[in-house]
Order: structure tokens, then C-alpha cells, then sequence
């Protein structure tokens, strides 16, 4: 047997193990979500039959579907740029000379190692109508009570809110890792040429820190569709669905309705989701980032 | 404007520390406390240890813990070990497909499990591994994250040691052993931490494949323990609430700068 021959069966042995689990967890299900949502659910008496895009038909006219797509994409806009806004400022403030870094960087990122389950027992208490830390603080200042969680007006607000603060800290460990890659000699240059902190930040280290929130932002996007764990604790998705996600509805339609074949063809919109923005990513950053 | 920022920053950074940290310490007060005082935000109420003995008393907490560290370990050790043997392939071979493989691999830094429950209960159920920690388990063993991390980590092992090791006679395996994984230290240790803490947290996959107390994780006896139904007051829940964050949260604590270096360490990739 030739070296070449040999060192690729040793290759795909090393890779074998991995293989399988990809294959058995990722790319097989993948697939056959596809396949089954285009299958009606088969039973005993009547087998499954082939239903073409009966389901995504029955998706576009799905009056929930349509709630929680919305709410999906309002999560994710109501959460990822806050935070990161947020990540970028703790950032810069940690990274600079302030007073007690350590102590505040602790801080910041504390919540990020918090299971968001506990995180959203102790925001339970927040919200609670009447005895509740927000109507409690509301009453001091002469507001009156307000059922937080049960209304749909503000249900989803305080999830986000709930989200951002867990979230940011997470986000601001990929900020610190970047600055203190950044040239401080260019920094230096324009302090010298007399330019202000603003200016410095505007026109050298957000510049700079671009590829940065580019990666950012697609990861928290693509961890935003996960985020499904506080609705278990905090709403269950409602009121009226008012807070419902999609990977919670696929949940739902999955292991409490057991509407297989619908929740399949709604993993294939979330599916459809996830890989619009990967391949976003792989236009915009692969420019940057080689693989190699 | 000094260099350090001005007074001003200075008092936000703080105040926003402030902010992050008050539902922790909130709960940690809540704890100590009983619920009528809790309720009423009596400050000088007197300090009490009943809620952790009923928290205790009325869930299996010991039992509950003992499942996620052994999930957490079982998880960690598979990850190591498959994705010590595909990223090595990926670093040192050369094969046929294997940039197509590779990109293939990353895929699932976009699909992770969670996103398929359905179909991945199904497996489960076919494999006779449903409420197994084996079931929670194998589908986060190959961990595209961990394959790519690694596979930086190991080209960057100069080639000249893995020649000598060749010289005195390593084969394939014994290189991996004895060049790359001590070479690739900082990396296990900045992954296994960042694993550690995903999977101590984890809810949604082991909710699904777990249902009874021999399996159940910290965060899904928690969330049942939490259960309007269950009728557990304020107090008792914020110390069984701490009970379950305790130790990741100590552990945090106490290597704290190893865990932000590696969150760090992770992300720049």
C-alpha cells in the first residue's frame, strides 16, 4: 500500500467517530425534516401520503405561525443590537483604566455563566403583578400595579430586557479579546495628533473592531433563534401566544400537539433561517477569516 | 478628558456593574430570608438557613446535582476524544475531501441539536436511549466548535516534533499523544470550560429526553421545582435556585480569570 493510500484510511478512521454523530444528529435529521414536511402524518388506519407543499400552505395560513415569526424576529432584533451595544461600552470601559476593572469585568460578566432557567426564576419575581420588585418600585413612585408578564403589550419587552442582561456580558469577552489586539501605537498617534476620545473611537477602534461585530452579530442572531428557555419558566409563550418562539412553537407542536409533519415544515423554516444568516456570514466574513 | 476617562464614565461603568450584579445579590438576600419579609422588602428581617433545608427536603437537589456532573463529564469526555481525533486528521492529513469535509463539519456550528428535537427524539427512541445520560449526551459529542478550536490549536504545532517523534518511533496515535494533545493544553482547558458551563446550563434537549429524577438535570428539576403548580414560595425558590448555581457560580469565583481567558481564548477564532 502506497503512504498516500495509507495516511487517508487513517484519516477517515480518525474522523470516523465524529462522522457518525454528525451524521446520525445533524445532517440525517436535517434532511429528513425536509422530507417529512412534505408528507402528511401518517396512522394505523390511513398511512402517511405525499402532501407537496399542503404544510407550507398550511404555515402561510397559520394566523400563530405568523404571531411567533413576528415575535422571532422581534426577539432578535430587540435583543442583539442592545447588547451588543451594550458589550462594546463594557468593553471599552473594562479595557480602559478604570477604578476596580476586575471587580467590574466579574460583574458584567457574571450573569453569562448563569443557567438562563435560575436567571429567569429570579426575573419571575421582577414581574410578579403587585409584590413583585418592579411594582414594588412603582409604588414608591406612584405608578400603578401592572401584571408585567400577563399583559401582551409588554410580555415579550420583558423577556428582552431579561435577555439583554444575561446576554451582554457574553458579548463583551469577544470586544475585550479584540482590543487588545488593536495597534496602540496608531491610537497613540491620534491622541498626539489631538484628537478627542469620541473622534479616537469614531474614526480608529469601531473601525477597527468591525470584523469583530460582524461575527458577533451573526452568532448572536443565529443564538437568539435558540433562546427559548425563559418562556418554560416566565410564560409558557403566552398570553395568546404573545411571547411564543419558534423553536418553542416547534416544541409545542411537536411533543404536546405530536403534529410530526408540522413540525417538521416549521424546523425547515427555522433551518431556512439559520442558513440565510450562516451564508451571510460566509459572504461577508470569509473575506476576513481563512479556514486554513 | 484624562486618559482614564472622565468622573463621569467612571460612575456609569460602576452603576451598570451595580445593575448586572443586584438580581444575584437580590436572590442571595431572598435566600436568606423568610418569604413574608421577602414580600414585604424588609431589610432588617432576620437571616434564616429553612429555605435551603426545605429546598432540599422537598426536591432531589443531591440527586439532581450528581445528574448534571455526571451529563456535564460524560458530554466533555466524548467531545475530547472525537473531536481530538477528527481535528488531528483535519490539522495533519492530507485526503481527498477533506476541505469539503471540513466545511461540511462547520455546518453544524448553525444546527446544533436542539434545532431538531423532534427528529432527534425519534432517533433516540429507536436507539433505546431515551431518559439515558447517554441520550443527552452523543448528540453534542461531535462538536464542530471543538473540532475547529482544536484543529487551530494543533497547526500550530511546529512540524520539526512530530518528525522526531516519528524518529523514535511514534506512530500515528502516539504522535497525537505524545505531540499534539500536551502542546494543545491551553485549548482543552479553554474548551472544557466553555463546554462545561454550556452544558451545566443546558435545558431545552435534556428537558425533552429526560422524565425521571435518575436522569434529570439541574435546570429541568429546577424549572419543575419552579412550577406554578408546585406552589413553592418566593423564598425557597430563590434558595433552590442558588443551591443549583452554586457551583459553577464558586467555581467561576475562584478561577475566575481562567474562565474569562478562555471565553476569550474561544472567541477569537
Amino acid at each position: 500500500m502506497s503512504p498516500d493510500r495509507r495516511s487517508w484510511i487513517h484519516a477517515w478512521l480518525l474522523l470516523m467517530p465524529a462522522a457518525i454523530v454528525l451524521i446520525g444528529f445533524t445532517y440525517y435529521p436535517a434532511v429528513g425534516t425536509v422530507v417529512e414536511s412534505l408528507w402528511t402524518n401518517g396512522t394505523v388506519i390511513r398511512p402517511s401520503k405525499f402532501a407537496g407543499w399542503d404544510n407550507y400552505a398550511q404555515v402561510l395560513g397559520d394566523p400563530v405561525f405568523r404571531k411567533v415569526f413576528r415575535n422571532t424576529v422581534l426577539f432578535a432584533l430587540g435583543t442583539v443590537p442592545p447588547a451588543i451595544t451594550l458589550a462594546l461600552l463594557m468593553a471599552l470601559w473594562v479595557n480602559g483604566g478604570l477604578a476596580g476593572r476586575a471587580l467590574v469585568r466579574l460583574a458584567y460578566f457574571t450573569p453569562t455563566i448563569l443557567p438562563m432557567i435560575a436567571v429567569a426564576n429570579i426575573w419571575l419575581f421582577f414581574y410578579t403583578p403587585g409584590i413583585g420588585l418592579l411594582d414594588q418600585i412603582g409604588h414608591g413612585l406612584g405608578v400603578e400595579g401592572h401584571n408585567w408578564l400577563g399583559d401582551a403589550d409588554t410580555a415579550l419587552a420583558c423577556i428582552m430586557v431579561m435577555t439583554v442582561w444575561k446576554e451582554a456580558g457574553f458579548f463583551m469577552i469577544f470586544y475585550l479579546a479584540a482590543l487588545q489586539t488593536l495597534p496602540p501605537d496608531l491610537i497613540e498617534a491620534a491622541r498626539l495628533e489631538g484628537a478627542g476620545r469620541w473622534t479616537i473611537f469614531r474614526r480608529i477602534t469601531f473601525p477597527l473592531l468591525m470584523p469583530t461585530t460582524l461575527f458577533v452579530l451573526i452568532n448572536a442572531l443565529l443564538n437568539s433563534f435558540k433562546l427559548v428557555d425563559p418562556l418554560f419558566v416566565l410564560t409558557k409563550g403566552g398570553p395568546d401566544n404573545a411571547t411564543n418562539l419558534l423553536l418553542y412553537y416547534i416544541y409545542e407542536t411537536g411533543f404536546s400537539f405530536f403534529d410530526g409533519a408540522y413540525a417538521a415544515t416549521l424546523t425547515v423554516v427555522l433551518l431556512t433561517l439559520l442558513a440565510g444568516i450562516a451564508l451571510t456570514q460566509f459572504a461577508v466574513l470569509d473575506r476576513r477569516i481563512h479556514y486554513r | 478628558m484624562t486618559k482614564n476617562g472622565s468622573l463621569l464614565e467612571q460612575a456609569g461603568a460602576w452603576l451598570l456593574a451595580l445593575l448586572w450584579l443586584a438580581p444575584l445579590f437580590y436572590a442571595i438576600w431572598a435566600a436568606f430570608h423568610g418569604s413574608a419579609h421577602v414580600v414585604n422588602f424588609d431589610l432588617s428581617a432576620p437571616l434564616t438557613l429553612d429555605n435551603f433545608a426545605l429546598a432540599w427536603e422537598r426536591a432531589p437537589f443531591a440527586r439532581y446535582m450528581l445528574n448534571t456532573a455526571i451529563l456535564v463529564s460524560l458530554i466533555l469526555a466524548g467531545q475530547f476524544l472525537l473531536c481530538t481525533l477528527s481535528a488531528y486528521a483535519f490539522a495533519r492529513f492530507r485526503f481527498p475531501g477533506s476541505e469539503t469535509a471540513f466545511l461540511v463539519v462547520l455546518l453544524q456550528l448553525m444546527i446544533v441539536p436542539e434545532v431538531l428535537i423532534v427528529r432527534n427524539y425519534a432517533t433516540l427512541g429507536e436507539l433505546g436511549l431515551i431518559d439515558t445520560f447517554t441520550g443527552v449526551a452523543l448528540p453534542y459529542m461531535a462538536s464542530a466548535f471543538g473540532i475547529f478550536l482544536l484543529r487551530q490549536a494543533f497547526k500550530g504545532v511546529p512540524r520539526e516534533l512530530e518528525d522526531a517523534a516519528r524518529v523514535e518511533g511514534c506512530g500515528t496515535l502516539g504522535i497525537l499523544w505524545r505531540v499534539y494533545i500536551p502542546a494543545a493544553r491551553p485549548t482543552y482547558l479553554a474548551y472544557g470550560l466553555v463546554s462545561v458551563s454550556y452544558h451545566w446550563n443546558n435545558f431545552l434537549w435534556p428537558l425533552v429526553v429526560t422524565n425521571s429524577t435518575e436522569t434529570r438535570p439541574l435546570t429541568v428539576g429546577l424549572a419543575l421545582f419552579g412550577a406554578p403548580e408546585s406552589g413553592v414560595d418566593w423564598s425557597v425558590m430563590s434558595a433552590a435556585t442558588l443551591l443549583s448555581v452554586a457551583p459553577l457560580l464558586v467555581a467561576f469565583l475562584l478561577f475566575q480569570r481562567q474562565f474569562v481567558q478562555s471565553f476569550m481564548r474561544a472567541g477569537i477564532r
